[in-house]
This record gives C-alpha cells, structure tokens and sequence, in this order.
C-alpha cells in the first residue's frame, strides 16, 4: 500500500502545484518539495526497516490491486533491494531538482512544478511496476511532461530538441510494446492464462528465434534509453536544452530506467538470447565509452560536454550488465547511483554559471576560480568523481564493472579501459577551460549562494560516503542482483548451450565483503596519504 | 407489425416523429432557441427510450433489421455524439451564420441521425443502401450550409458527385452479389458462399470489390480519401465532426456486421485487399497531414489513419477484432468530439480559427481549453492516461493476437509518424506569444454551456485512459449476437 500511496503523493501534489500556481508562484515549490521529501522520508523509512530480513523474502513491500481483469492486468507494485535504490535516488535528486529550480524557474511556476512531479511519479512507477502493462503505462508517462519540461522551459533550440527527445523514445518504446504484448500471448497460449503480470511471465518458454527477437524489442527501448551509440543522438540535445531540472532528472533517472529495464526484464526475461547477445551489447557499450569521451573532449557548449561525458558512462553500465556476473552488476548497481549524483551535480554547476554569465560556451569562459571559489571546488569534487578518483563513488562502480567484465570478455574490457584515461583528459580540459586557465571575458559574478551550497554539499557528502562505504549500498542491492544473474545464468544452462566464456564467468566468486572491504583500506590509505 | 416490433424500433420512432415534429414546429414558429431545446429533447428522449428495450434476445424485424445489443450500442453512441454535436452545432451557427434561417439545419442533422441510426441495425442491402442515402442527402445539405461561403459550397459539390458515384458502385457490388446468390440479406449469404463454384466466387469477389469502393469512400479510406480534407475544411467545425464520428462510426458497424454475419473472412482475397487499404490508409493518412498547416485538415488527414487503425481491428478476425473496432471508434468519437468542439468554441466571429499559428500561446490565454485540447491530442496519438492509448492497446493486442505482425508493425510506426504533427500543435500551444489578446467574444453563458460538453468529453477521455473495465465488458457482451 506504501508503494501506491507514494506514486498518488507525487501525482496529488503535481495537480495540487498546478492550482496553486494560479495564485502564488512559491506555493507550488512548497507543496512539490513537502511531497518529494515525504516520498524520501518514507524511502528511507522502508529502508532501515528492511534491513533485518532482507535474506528470507524476495520483495520488501509489494501491493496489487486488480485494474483491468479482462486483460490480465493489474496494478502490481514490488519494492527489492534494487528498487529500494532506485526510489532512494529518485526522490533524493527530486529534491534537489525542486530546489535547484527555486530560483531558475520564474514563469509558469505553477505548470512546471506539474510536469516535475509527473515525470517523478512516472520514474517511480517505472523502479515499482511488476506488471508489464503497468511499467510500459509508467514508461510512456514519464515522457509527455518531459517533454514539456524541456519544450517549455529550455533554452533557445528547445522545439527541436524536445521532438527529437519524444520521437526517439516513443518509437522505441512502442517497439517494446509489441514484445511485451508478445510475450503476453506467447504465456497465454502456452498456459491459458493471459497475464502481463511479470512472475508469471518469467519462464515463459519460447523458442530461440522468437525470444531473440521479443528481446530486441525491449533492448532497443532500453539502449535508446540508455543513449547507447547509435541511439544516443537525441541525448546531447535533450540535455542542453532542458532547464537544470531537467537535465538532472534527465541525466540522473530517465537514462537510468533503461538501465534498470535491461536488469529487471531482458536478462530474466530472455536468458538465452541475453548471452547470444551479450558480445554485441558489450560492443555497443565499449563503443559508447570511447565514442562519449571523444566527443565530450571536443564541446565548446559546457552541457553538451557533460551531456556526452553522459553517453560514456552509460557505455560502463551496458558493459557491465552484458557481462553477466554478479560482480560487474553490482558494479553497474553503483554506478547508476555515482553517475546520477556526479553528472546531476555537473549540471547544476552548469546550470548555475549559465544563470549567472548567461552562456554555455566554454570559450567564453576560462579564469572563474578567483571569481567563484566555492564553485570551482564544487566543481572540482565532481569533475574528479567522473574521472573516477578513488575515493569517491565512480571510482568503485568502475572498478567492479571492468574486473567483472574482464572475467567474461577480456579484449573488449582492455578497450573499455582506455576509456578511463579519455576520462581523464575530457574532466580536466573542463576544469582547465572553466575555472582556470587566463580569462577570456571579464565576469564579475556572485559565487554560489546558500540555497545552492546546502544542494552541492549535500551531493558531495553522498559521492564521498558511496566511495568510503560502497558496501552500505553493495550490501543492500545483492540478495536482487544474485538473484537475477542466477536467473539469467540457470536457465541459460538448462538450454544446455553453454559456451566456455560463460562458464569462467559463472564460477566467479562474489564481490566478497572482504573483497570491497580490503579495497576500502586501501582507498582510506590513499586518502591518508594525500 | 407486432407490439415488439414497435418497441425494439421506438428510439427510431421517437427520431421521425421528432423530425416532423420539429418541422410543424418551424412552420409555426420560427425560433433559434425553441428549436435548438425541441433537438435536444427529441435526441434525448430517443436515447432514453434505448435503455428500456430488452435487450437479452435480438430481435429480428425480417430480413431488414436486427435489434441486438450490437445495434442498439452504436445507436447510444450515435445518438450522445449528435446530442454533443447540436450543442456545438448552436454556437457555430450563432457565431457564423447569424440572421439567416438556422432552424433547417436542426431538422437535417436529425435526418442524418436517423439515416446512421437505422444504418447501424440493417442487415439487409435494402436497408442499408436506402438509410446510408437517408444520411448521404442530409449531409450534402448540411455540408454547404453556410453557403455564402465559396469553400462550404464546394466541399459540398464534392461530395456530393463523389457519394453519388459511390452509392453507384455500392449498387452495383449488391446487385452483383445478389445476381449470384439470389439473397440480398446479410445472414444467408454465409451459408450460400460455401457452396459457390469457382466463376461464382469470382463474381462474388467482384461483387464485394465494388462494394468496398463503395464503404471505403464513406470511410474515407485511402485510394478513396480524396474528399475528406477538402470537406473537413468546408464544412463548418460540428458538421465535420458529425462526418469523423457519426457517419463513419455507423459505417464502420454495418461493415463489421456485414462480414461478421456474411463470414466474409473465408475470402483471403478481400482480407488481402483489407490489409493494403489499412496499411497504405495508416501511413498516407499520417504522412499527409504532416503537411497541412490548417488544424481541419490535419484532423481530416488523421482520421484517415485512423480509420486505417480500425481496419487492423476489423481483419484480426472475430474473437477479437470486433470489441477492439468497437472500443476503439467509442474512444475516437469522444476525442474528436472534443477536438471540433474546442474549434468551434475559440473561433472568431467572422471565421473559424483553422490556421494552426492562431493556436499560438493559447496555453496562456485560455489554459482550462488548451489542457483538454491538449489531453484531445494526446489521446489521438495514443499516450497512456487517455482513452486512445487503451482503444491502441486494443488494437494491437488483436494485431498481435491474431499474428498479424505487419500491421500491427505499421501501426506502430504510422502512430510515431502522426505523434509529430500532433508534438507540432502542442507546442504551437505552448509558444510564448504576449501580444495576441483572447480573440473569443461568445456570450459567457455559450462558452460555459460549450466548455462544459468540452470538459465531459475530456474527462471521458481521461476516464477511459485510466480505467476502461465498464466500457470493455461492456464491448465484450456486444457481439454474443452476432456470432450466433
């Protein structure tokens, strides 16, 4: 019930705000930031008490409710440790997405704050639904105030990136659509029950042309997503154009629902045309890396820079999930977590000196250090934690990654690592271009205010303690993650088609507590010598 | 007749008896208002007379009609759309046409009513032919009724020459197929076709060739589609809507009835030519109306698609290709209702705002109409929340129960092609523009009464989206009839 109450609280709220706005423009802002620190007090809530029995139940709280009998559809909503994160991370960026607009937003406040708890409303449907039915509902309903988001309150090539944005997913998404409704009548037939409901789905036996094609169905809705090269196009430009909190919901939630797609449904789902699959995907993934960083290394528009630094990332994230072991997807666990708080802080910082300067353009830029001191450092925080910087969360999240897909395919992860030391060039050209460096243009520009310091220290604090302490968030998503790999692994062995790749990487021991606890030593030893 | 007859026929009574009501009432007295309530009054009292017919055995009145459930449903929806659409319709005219004769125009939109009404429950090539001409000359009339405008007189010859040599080919299909088969009922003919040689069903499937042409112009479907914008543009905003639900809603029943009772999908022939008329009606239709810069003749252009949609539903077979036409039209009908209605009502006095930059800032200017006009458009291109994404739902889920994957496939990518035209109108909405000043001068109480048919249909819209069961079994027990 908990769960249902939370997707009605951000919907509430939203019509609440648009009413409200009619009248007053900070009465919105109040009822969307009362609404998401609720849902985030609850997530919290249902965390810590969740913690003892986290080993003998599959689903912390679930609920269901009847809606459509006569398809099989129902309203069913399931919290595991995986998407106990996801929600963690959603409504703590929701937060921060309200009050980053506190003061960025000055038209239509009302509106805004709607669609901004829409799309909130729809993501968490997306990390809640178990009922295919519902997760494509909630897939598609993230868009339309999205799209909005940008078409109304973004920069000057709004339109344009707005269509491309909605284009892009839609047809994606209607693709999966139709392997969703295939896979329904595949169970049906098969069963006589006609369900979209998502335990029963599982197991459903098809033969391999067809699951390979129902699978590509819902991968290329979820790479799109994902922004994996080729389908990354609309990204860039969605991103440059929406306002601060779209970018940061954008970047830190939208993208991630691919990721968490290819986790909950294609690998169980698909088993075997999963590891079919999986040297194309981790192809595609390492593209995407290399691809990201190159472009990200030749922007002169600071949030198209941060937009492909995006596309990198994400390369990371299919890398690791097509290695199909425990390790790499813990891995990818934490660096949907990291990659949303780094890249939503970059953003703001964006958002902030664009505010101020009223540009993007890193040429235009250069020398800001002196001007604005707690920015740059803020901004440094961050620009390290995409490189990757031991210590902090990335850093955790990419290891694990690139030692779990060493042990699956070893080529492609020796490529993927090029892509750190590209990391490292794109991060500290933008450092160098922005905040040092001689200036090009005189700015006298005020330096963060309050408001905007409490959402950069309160981001540093998670980056920190994701880097210090993986294990608290490692620990929290294993009994899911163990149990999906386990999925996708026994069933793929029961077509009896094992290949030896997958057999090194099935008997690949856990990321041992004392695994990331000794790395922990080694992390806080570095720190020390620093 | 009998005692049953009459009632099972009574809705229809209640309609003629209202229009010769209504036309002693004219002679009389000539009165705007006075006729507008007398409309009202006749429309509502048929439909209430539809919920007290049993409607557990259909019931047959020979050959020509079949009163069932099927029948009696699409008669409900005819009339509520024309009860939205008088309502539409006295704005339009008090704002078009004022100080000409309006009264008219009441009695041959409940011609027309009457014409779909009795269409929807033929079974008969009589009766079919006889009421679809019942509503063709009413239509001819109320198309150009505005006529001191050249394009509402031209819309009007067009359709007329082009409906004329339809019904042409209509006749020559009937007379065709009942040449070879001696029966000019729908029933029969499913028995009658499994015994026919081979030159026999060649001729039958030139009979029913022709007869396609015929319905496929009514329809509007493409290679038959060439009138439909240039009448959606002429014709003022209520009668258009009248043509994209009332008409086409009826003809898309008597069709389903048709190949239903007739079996029709023994032929894989027809169906073949079917799945070319659907997939070329869905993905021209969408096409073209990426072009069009007038708002009418964007809807004219997606209805075409749209009836391509519902020819998805009517080839995946009988089990489940009927209840989703079904839900699917129910859905369209409240949306585009609502679409026209909301020209109809922002529209200057001199002329309707067809031209889509008149749409621009209109989000800032009237937000309550826009929000509908914006829920309307999200609904014809299928988004979750809105009823046309469950009548999508439906559709697809017969494509793809039926392992029809190309249509379903084109379905889904002419449905991505139409969501950019309907992005375009959104946006236009959206558009900051300052300076425009609310170009609406209607009397208050005529926008309210207008904004509240407008916001009933929006929130069917919504309703529908969001929970759909009632309409679903309701759809579900329409067809035990029929199959039988």
């Amino acid at each position: 019930m908990i769960l249902a109450c939370l997707i009605i609280l951000l919907i509430g709220s939203g019509l609440l705000a648009w009413l409200a706005g009619r009248w007053n423009s900070t009465l919105p802002r109040l009822i969307s930031l009362a609404a998401i620190l609720i849902q985030f007090v609850a997530v919290l809530y249902i965390w810590i008490e969740s913690k003892p029995n986290t080993a003998g139940k599959e689903w912390i709280t679930s609920y269901s409710h009847t809606w459509i009998p006569a398809f099989g559809i129902q309203i069913k909503l399931a919290m595991d440790g995986l998407s106990l994160l996801m929600s963690l991370l959603t409504s703590f960026l929701g937060v921060l997405a309200v009050i980053v607009s506190w003061k960025e937003i000055k038209k239509r406040v009302g509106f805004f704050h709607f669609n901004l708890m829409f799309v909130l409303a729809g993501i968490t449907g997306v990390f809640l639904s178990l009922d295919l039915f519902l997760f494509y509902f909630s897939w598609e309903l993230m868009l339309i105030p999205m799209y909005f988001l940008i078409s109304v309150w973004g920069y000057e090539n709004r339109t344009y990136a707005a269509n491309k944005f909605f284009l892009f997913t839609q047809a994606s998404g209607l693709l999966m659509f139709l392997s969703i409704l295939g896979l329904y009548f595949i169970h049906g037939r098969n069963t006589g029950v006609y369900t979209f409901d998502y335990e029963q789905l599982l197991n459903t036996s098809m033969g391999p042309q067809i699951a390979f094609i129902l699978m590509l169905g819902f991968a290329i809705a979820f790479f799109v997503k994902l922004s994996t090269v080729p389908f990354h196009s609309w990204l860039p430009d969605a991103h440059t154009q929406a306002p601060t909190a779209g970018s940061v919901i954008l970047a830190g939630l939208l993208l991630k629902t691919g990721a968490y797609g290819l986790i909950r449904f294609v690998l169980p789902f698909f088993p075997q045309a999963s590891h079919q699959f999986a040297p194309v995907a981790m192809t595609l993934g390492v593209i995407s890396i290399l691809y990201g960083a190159k472009l990200a290394f030749a922007q002169t528009d600071l949030k198209r820079l941060i937009a492909y630094i995006s596309v990198s990332h994400m390369g990371f994230i299919l890398l690791g999930i097509y290695a199909l072991n425990e390790m790499a997807m813990q891995g990818v666990v934490m660096q949907i977590i990291a990659h949303g708080i780094s890249i939503g802080a970059l953003f703001i910082i964006a958002g902030a000196l664009h505010d101020r300067i009223n540009t993007r353009e890193v040429e235009q830029m250069g020398g800001l250090w002196s001007k604005v001191p707690r920015m740059g450092a803020m901004a440094l925080i961050f620009v390290m934690a995409s490189l990757g910087l031991p210590g902090l969360g990335n850093f955790v999240a990419e290891i694990l990654i690139l030692i779990g897909s060493f042990l699956t395919n070893k080529t492609l992860t020796i490529i993927a690592t090029l892509g750190l030391v590209a990391a490292t060039i794109y991060s500290l050209r933008l450092l160098q271009k922005v905040f040092y460096g001689k200036e090009n243009k005189h700015w006298e520009i005020p330096d963060l205010s309050i408001r905007e310091m409490i959402v950069m220290l309160s981001l540093t604090a998670v980056i920190i303690w994701l880097g210090l302490f993986p294990t608290t968030v490692l620990y929290e998503s294993k009994s899911s993650v163990k149990k999906i790999i386990e999925e996708a692994n026994n069933n793929y062995n029961n077509e009896g088609k094992e290949s030896i790749q997958i057999k090194k990487a099935k008997n690949v021991p856990m990321p041992s507590t004392a695994l990331i606890e000794g790395k922990q030593n080694l992390i806080i030893k570095h720190l020390n010598a620093n | 007749m009998s005692e049953l007859d009459i009632t099972s026929l009574l809705p229809m009574l209640i309609l003629a008896v209202g229009i010769m009501f209504t036309m002693l009432l004219v002679a009389v007295k000539r009165n705007h208002i006075l006729t507008f309530f007398c409309t009202l009054i006749v429309l509502l009292a048929s439909f209430i007379s539809i919920l007290f017919i049993k409607v557990e055995a259909p019931h047959a009145i020979g050959e020509l009609f079949l009163i069932d459930r099927f029948g009696l449903y699409f008669q409900a929806l005819i009339l509520l759309a024309t009860l939205a659409i008088t309502i539409f319709s006295y704005i339009s005219i008090l704002n078009f046409f004022p100080e000409k004769r309006k009264e008219e125009y009441y009695l041959l939109l409940m011609l027309a009513t009457l014409g779909s009404a009795t269409m929807v429950i033929s079974t008969h090539f009589i009766s079919f032919f006889v009421s679809l001409e019942v509503l063709n000359v009413s239509l001819y009339t109320l198309i150009s009724y505005y006529r001191e405008r050249t394009t509402a007189i031209e819309a009007g010859l067009k359709y007329l020459i082009l409906a004329a040599m339809s019904s042409a080919f209509l006749l020559f299909g009937m007379a065709l197929i009942y040449a070879i088969t001696g029966t000019m009922s729908f029933h029969p003919l499913a028995s009658i076709i499994t015994t026919l040689n081979t030159t026999d069903t060649i001729m039958m499937l030139i009979g029913i060739g022709l007869m396609i042409v015929g319905i496929g112009f009514k329809l509007g479907l493409v290679p038959f589609h060439m009138w439909t914008p240039d009448v959606y543009e002429g014709a003022s905003s209520p009668i258009s809507s009248f043509i994209a639900t009332v008409s086409k809603g009826a003809m898309v029943a008597v069709l389903l009835r048709f190949f239903i009772m007739a079996n029709l999908y023994r032929f894989e022939k027809i169906i073949m030519v079917f799945t070319g008329i659907a997939i070329l009606s869905m993905l021209i239709g969408n096409l073209l109306a990426l072009l069009q810069n007038n708002i009418k003749r964007i809807f004219a252009y997606s209805s075409i698609a749209h009836f391509g949609y519902v020819l998805v539903a009517l080839i995946s077979g009988k089990e489940l290709g009927p209840p989703a036409a079904i839900f699917y039209i129910t859905a369209y009908t409240i949306t585009i209702l609502g679409a026209f209605g909301l020209i109809t009502i922002i529209s200057k006095s001199d002329d309707e705002t067809t031209d889509i930059n008149s749409y621009q800032g209109l989000f800032w200017r009237h937000p309550v109409l826009a929000a509908i006009f914006t829920v309307v458009l999200l609904s014809l291109a299928g988004i979750p929340l809105t009823a046309g994404f469950m009548g999508k739902y439906f559709l697809l889920t017969a494509g793809v129960g039926q392992g029809k994957w190309l249509l379903a496939i084109t379905l889904v990518i002419s449905s991505v092609i139409g969501l950019y035209y309907y992005l375009r109108l959104i946006n236009m909405m959206m558009k900051q523009n300052d300076d425009a000043t609310s170009n609406s001068n209607l009397s208050k109480i005529l926008s309210i009464s207008g904004g509240l048919v407008l916001a009933i249909l929006g929130f069917l819209v919504i309703w529908l989206g969001v929970s759909p069961n009632w309409l679903i079994d309701l759809v579900n027990r329409l067809l035990t009839s029929l199959t039988s």
